[in-house]
């Protein structure tokens, strides 16, 4: 038996192929908004991955360092590190800004990280694709290619100026920015440095608080000014645990000893995955369900077009004995080619254009696959209307009068 | 009568019910034999799209009885089952438009029939290729119907009509859209091909031109048919 849909489409091949097109980039989109939310999850991943912790020790009922605000004395860490199952404590310092790069910005995480060695000391990036790791107290940074950065490049951050010594890879935080690498005491400093009118004025503000310069107690409004003008917190306390150690059981002794907040893997995983980018997950979710509507809208409207124009045909086959299902099964089949050529035109298109998204898309064959009959399981429905048409037809339509 | 032909007895079609009921037919006789060709002639509201419906096995009739060949395929409210079948089987239909296929080539248009029916592609293209020949428009075989004269066209459809040797052929208007000279040759080939496949052809027509060529005509009025002779010109 002769392949009627084939033959249909080869002779209507033009407004199949453009279809077929139109459809294939929706689907690209389609992937590639899948891809976008992999990539979130991904860089959540990494994120975790690169800092090498197996604790995160945050400030007490904070989901920090990541989704929330946290702050932590600097010398917490001591005693953390002092517990039983702790094999490294460091500090380590998170904050989202927009770096100076010539006469443009890039927005980047600057992460401080404590003295010490990458293999040893949490924080530090793992590895680098050129030059060397921080090896001096200041001005010295680590920075992901993706910020564009060189070797040697200098960084603006604040009122101070950083040299590029290492570049990393794929060191990006939850939202995708790139991360540079700093001293922790810069960081610290960055974190809380204000504009020096900024300092005056809280210094004038100070002095003039009567309860900072009673008679007798010399030295009080020295000291008050001093502090204000140096940051001893840090965001987080990255944990590395000793081998044989689980991570709850030392998890919760922190949490009993120290009152702190503290997350394990998984629970830092589920605070990014499912608390920080899951407004953009529903946020695709609904993209996602909106262009599954439309490709199948578009794929139902061009085969009832296509069935609606040989109406007159479809009356003549059926006059002549041709069976429901073999007519069915033609528009079927033509919802099913359009579908498989949209899904490789957008397969296609998708892989191309990844790369050149801002941020990152990690396009997963699973979700290649799921798509792939999703598309199948829309063409099928889409294609109902038609052949409910099609099978309505009277085969006397064919017979004039 | 030999066992192939058609022979309609009493056949009734009613539309609706009670007071708006419409009686298209009211008691139809007619008798076609094998290799004959006879005219279907009557005004327009006469009941012959019933009749052609009811004889395409398309509608049911209300009362009477339709044999085909040998097969009594209507007899007061029993009916054949399997009616698609027996359209793909036994009925040969030409329409007033040949209603080609248009996205299968002339041959797969012709074996599109034995293939519906089961018969393997290479053996219906060669059966198709055979009725092609017969009808003199095998120089088209690969052609598509867009790229065929009109009077090509309508060859095409009668090689479509008869591939599966049906014992009737139903032709609504065959030669409306033709002028007299392919008119008269699609005429003579119902003709010919009547006596060579030995198939009983029902010509629906209001073609002046073809009504001569008749050796019986039915007319049909008020959903009654009469029968007369023809005069049989031009295919002794």
């Amino acid at each position: 038996m002769i392949s009627l849909a084939g033959r249909d489409i080869l002779h209507a091949w033009g407004k199949f192929v453009f279809t077929g097109l139109g459809l294939g980039l929706l689907i690209g989109v389609t992937l590639v908004m899948a891809g976008v939310y992999r990539g979130m999850v991904d860089d959540g991943k990494a994120l975790l991955d690169n800092s090498g912790a197996d604790l995160w020790v945050v400030q007490k009922d904070t989901l920090g360092p990541y989704a929330e605000s946290s702050s932590l004395n600097d010398d917490v860490y001591r005693s953390i590190r002092a517990m039983p199952g702790v094999a490294r404590a460091a500090n380590a310092t998170y904050l989202t800004m927009q770096v100076r790069k010539g006469d443009g910005d890039v927005r980047a995480m600057v992460v401080g990280i404590a003295p010490g060695q990458p293999a040893s000391t949490p924080g530090w990036p793992p590895y680098l694709v050129a030059g060397r790791q921080i090896t001096r107290a200041h001005y010295e940074a680590v920075a992901d290619v993706a910020s564009g950065f060189a070797l040697g490049d200098r960084i603006a951050i604040r009122r101070n100026h950083y040299t590029v010594v290492g570049l990393t890879r794929r060191m990006v935080s939850s939202s995708g920015d790139p991360m540079i690498f700093i001293p922790l005491k810069d960081a610290q400093e960055a974190q809380f440095l204000k504009d020096n009118d900024a300092i005056r004025q809280s210094r004038r503000r100070t002095a003039a608080n009567p309860v900072f310069s009673r008679p007798g107690q010399p030295g009080v409004l020295e000291a008050v000014i001093a502090s204000q003008s140096t940051n001893a917190f840090v965001n987080t306390v990255l944990v590395r645990l000793e081998p044989g150690h689980a991570a709850d059981a030392v998890a919760d002794a922190i949490r009993r000893w120290k009152r702190l907040t503290v997350y394990t893997r998984p629970q830092m995983e589920d605070i990014l995955v499912g608390k920080l980018i899951a407004t953009s997950a529903r946020q695709i979710g609904m993209f996602l369900a909106i262009l599954a509507v439309v490709s199948a809208a578009i794929v139902a409207f061009i085969i009832y077009s296509l069935t609606m124009d040989k109406i007159r045909e479809i009356a003549v086959l059926k006059l002549i004995g041709t069976r429901n299902r073999t007519i069915a099964a033609m528009i079927m089949q033509q919802a099913l080619a359009l579908g498989v050529l949209g899904f490789v035109v957008g397969k296609i298109s998708a892989s191309l254009a990844a790369p050149y998204f801002p941020k990152y898309v990690l396009l997963v064959p699973l979700d290649s696959i799921a798509g792939f009959f999703a598309v199948l399981v829309i063409c099928v429905l889409a294609s109902l209307v038609a052949i409910r048409i099609a099978l309505a037809v009277d085969p006397a339509e064919a017979i004039g009068g | 009568m030999s066992a192939r032909g058609i022979r309609i007895e009493g056949l009734r079609k009613r539309y609706g019910e009670g007071d708006t009921a419409v009686e298209a037919l009211k008691g139809v006789d007619m008798q076609v034999a094998p290799g004959e060709v006879v005219g279907l002639i009557g005004p327009s509201g006469s009941g012959k799209s019933t009749l052609l419906k009811c004889l395409g096995a398309v509608i049911d009739p209300t009362a009477g009885r339709m044999t085909l060949g040998d097969e009594v395929i209507y007899d007061d409210g029993w009916k054949v089952r399997d009616l698609r079948a027996l359209r793909r089987d036994k009925i040969g239909f030409v329409f007033q438009a040949p209603y080609l296929i248009p996205f299968l080539d002339v041959t797969d248009n012709v074996a599109l029939l034995p293939m519906l029916a089961g018969l393997g592609n290479a053996e219906a293209r060669a059966t198709a290729l055979a009725l092609l020949t017969a009808l003199d428009v095998q120089h088209r075989a690969r052609a598509m119907p867009s790229q065929l004269s009109g009077g090509e066209q309508q060859r095409v459809a009668i090689a479509r009509g008869l591939v599966n040797r049906p014992p009737v052929i139903l032709a609504d208007e065959p030669t409306a859209p033709l002028d007299s000279t392919r008119a008269m040759a699609v005429i003579r080939i119902l003709n010919d091909m009547a006596r060579k496949y030995q198939t009983a052809i029902i010509v629906v027509t209001h073609d002046e031109k073809i009504i001569p060529t008749f050796r019986r005509i039915f007319h049909i009025r008020d959903g009654v048919t009469t029968e007369e002779p023809g005069e049989g010109r031009g295919f002794d």
